[in-house]
């Protein structure tokens, strides 16, 4: 056994009777509470599609409930995690950044390093388990960046299934090398011209196409959003990041974090970090949401701090509303965290005050992009950018002898030519 | 007895098939739904579905979602959709009208304001599409002591469980929904349908009316002969776009939206 290995068995909380994982085993039993039977966080969350999906909803949750009780299938989950994904992420302290602002050390969880480049795969593959059990033949996604839809064309192909993935048409141009690393594993990605041809339709369109062809399909939602039960089961295979990063900071700086800060679009990312620490009240969670050109102007995408309860593709949660109740049109730099919805277990979180949601500007997280590139020699998605942009404001406002982990979720790459064109170049 | 049961009840009296179109408020504009809503009675509609128009209508199809940013560009707000019951009422008392539509704008105004503005402006029943039963009691204790009646979907994937639950908290008339997929899509199998409502019947006694893909008199009589009646949803909108697009709304043009709705009149009643 590994030291790693052997600091998280030691800093595992209390694990149902019966499922006796070994190491950093995925057991999704070790959850702070909820949701309930029904899917609801407080008054969040729940069941709100159309009466097609209810059945293909309910057989869900039924099938979840009875696997995550097996612990084989959480080895099976834990062995593609360690063999196909690479896992663990290391944590890496970034000295030289941290020095820059004077305070608390910044330590990033690198889930860039993840295969297919983001955290995105953690949740597909704990997905593609349930739709081999389940029998379905056929996969759906919806993506934004086209991290989400790269990494369910991965495992799609590694299982065999059809893939079809929807894409806002204009995300569909931002993010040509995606699609093109979607097609190249056998996918078909659809443009969706519908709405304001974004992420936002690119959902709604799934759920239209899941409604069609429910039989022999199965639709992989990429966050912690959706009808229950996509909330809890996205969060339960995200959390072995932050069980990762628990046991790291045990074994490597023998405590655990003074805080935690990740980005927030739709929020698996941060669930999945934030999750296992829920019960250290100690540790204070931050999750930060896009600014886009100020939350002054209304142009972003920040509806934990700027938006109001509602019910948007199938749960109840923070959107971004008119008076009128109709959803908006977001803007943020960045094309994963462009979504007027919010996980509702963050909504939850938020309204009991158990973590803190802000947000930081396009032109913010720009800078933390162009820094943390040339201090530290790792370029970020522009998503994880925006939780490195309010670790460095908050770092400074902390002692040398504290430390953040900040969810580093995903590499730079898809990004470089969104942030060329910004700079004026054309690469 | 709400004006939406007596409505049904003296159709069904008559022997004949209750005919409910669906179009959406505000497209093209307010005062032509008003119009809209006359001539769709005069063609032989029984009872009218109201679409309220949303953002993000993932239960529909692109008919009824161009439809529905149609009337979101005029502005049109759940208040608007209150005026426009409100105006049709003015000169019609006994058509039922069902408003049809997605929640989040009745949790942007509260669901209390909803049911009265609802229930004073002169509708008659209310079907939110993405409110499955078990979500739907908080509006259903609104929603009950103002008469308004509550309607639910059942579809090809209900389940038997599920099936006993809406049949419970349902009044007005049953929701089936002849396909899976979303409005305006066809319909494949007539034969599947029949055995669905017939054993739909042994559940309630309210009537079953059908939607989704019904679009021309041959759908509608298939369906009708099934059932207590039919919706028909997108094949209006489609035509009613026309009016946005030819930039037309005087009487002929309107009369010529909703021919398709007396044609199956007159098709059910042959």
């Amino acid at each position: 056994m590994s030291a790693l290995e052997t600091a998280v068995t030691a800093a595992a909380p209390a694990i149902a009777p019966g499922v006796v994982p070994e190491t950093i085993a995925s057991t999704g039993q070790d959850q702070f509470s909820g949701p309930d039977v029904h899917g609801h966080f407080g008054q969040y969350g729940g069941v709100f599609v159309g009466e097609t999906l209810m059945a293909a909803v309910e057989e869900l949750d039924k099938v979840y409930r009875k696997l995550s009780k097996e612990p084989s299938f959480w080895q099976a989950f834990d062995h593609d995690m360690k063999h196909y994904v690479g896992r663990p992420s290391p944590l890496y302290y970034a000295e030289r950044l941290s020095k820059k602002f004077g305070g608390a050390k910044i330590v990033l969880k690198r889930e860039d390093l993840n295969h297919t480049g983001a955290h995105k795969i953690n949740n597909t593959i704990g997905q593609a388990l349930l739709a081999k059990y389940m029998g379905k033949p056929r996969i759906i996604a919806e993506t934004g960046a086209g991290q989400h839809g790269v990494a369910s064309a991965t495992v799609a192909a590694r299982l065999g299934l059809e893939c079809n993935v929807y894409m806002g048409a204009d995300d569909v141009q931002r993010q040509s090398a995606n699609v093109y690393r979607m097609k190249l594993m056998g996918a078909n990605v659809i443009p969706v011209t519908s709405g304001s041809r974004t992420l936002k339709d690119a959902l709604n369109e799934a759920l239209r196409d899941w409604a069609t062809n429910v039989d022999n399909t199965y639709y992989i939602i990429g966050t912690v959003a959706g009808p229950h039960p996509y909330p809890m089961l996205v969060r339960d295979f995200q959390a072995i990041i932050g069980r990762e990063a628990r046991a790291q900071s045990l074994l490597e700086y023998g405590r655990l974090p003074d805080a935690l800060v990740a980005c927030v679009g739709g929020g698996s990312n941060a669930i999945g970090l934030f999750h296992p620490f829920l019960r250290d009240s100690d540790v204070a969670i931050y999750g930060v949401e896009a600014g886009g050109d100020g939350i002054e102007t209304g142009r972003h995408a920040a509806p934990l701090s700027a938006g109001k309860p509602g019910v948007l593709h199938g749960n109840r949660t923070y959107v971004m509303s008119d008076a009128n109740g109709q959803i908006v049109e977001t803007h943020s730099v960045s094309a994963g965290l462009d979504y007027p919805g919010v996980g509702p277990e963050h909504a939850w979180l938020k309204d009991i005050g158990r973590a803190n949601y802000v947000s930081v500007t396009d032109t913010e997280a720009l800078d933390a992009f162009r820094m943390l590139s040339r201090m530290e020699g790792i370029i970020p998605a522009l998503e994880s950018a925006h939780g490195l942009a309010y670790a460095c404001k908050l770092a400074a406002t902390m002692r040398p002898d504290q430390f953040i982990v900040v969810n580093l979720s995903g590499r730079g790459d898809k990004d470089i030519n969104t942030v060329a064109k910004i700079d004026g170049i054309s690469v | 007895m709400s004006r939406l049961t007596a409505c049904i009840n003296a159709v069904k009296a008559a022997n004949r098939k209750v005919l409910i179109p669906y179009l959406v408020a505000g497209d093209p504009d307010g005062d032509t739904t008003v119009a809209l809503m006359h001539q769709l009675v005069s063609d032989g509609a029984d009872v009218l579905e109201l679409g309220m128009p949303f953002s993000d209508p993932s239960s529909d199809g692109a008919i009824i979602q161009l439809g529905a940013e149609r009337a979101l560009r005029q502005g049109t707000s759940l208040h608007t959709v209150f005026v426009i019951v409100s105006a049709f009422r003015k000169t019609d008392s006994h058509t039922p009208i069902v408003l049809m539509g997605y929640l989040n704008p009745l949790e942007a105004i509260g669901y209390a304001s909803f049911v009265t503005q609802a229930a004073d402006a002169g509708a008659d029943g209310i079907l939110i599409v993405d409110l499955p039963v078990s979500e739907a009691q908080s509006l259903l204790a609104l929603t009950r002591p103002r008469d308004l009646d509550m309607i639910f979907l059942v579809a090809p994937t209900t389940t038997e469980s599920r099936l006993s639950a809406i049949c419970e908290n349902s009044s007005g008339y049953i929701y089936y929904v002849s396909l899976k997929g979303v409005t305006g899509a066809a319909i494949i199998d007539t034969g599947e349908i029949r055995d669905r409502v017939s054993a739909l019947r042994h559940r309630t006694q309210l009537p079953i009316v059908v939607g989704f893909g019904i679009k021309d008199t041959h759908s509608a009589n298939a369906m009708a002969a099934i059932s207590d009646g039919v919706i028909v949803g997108s094949a209006l909108v489609q035509k009613i776009g026309e009016l946005t697009e030819n930039g037309k709304r005087d009487a002929a043009a309107i009369a010529e939206s909703t021919a398709l709705i007396k044609d199956i009149r007159q098709s059910l009643n042959a």
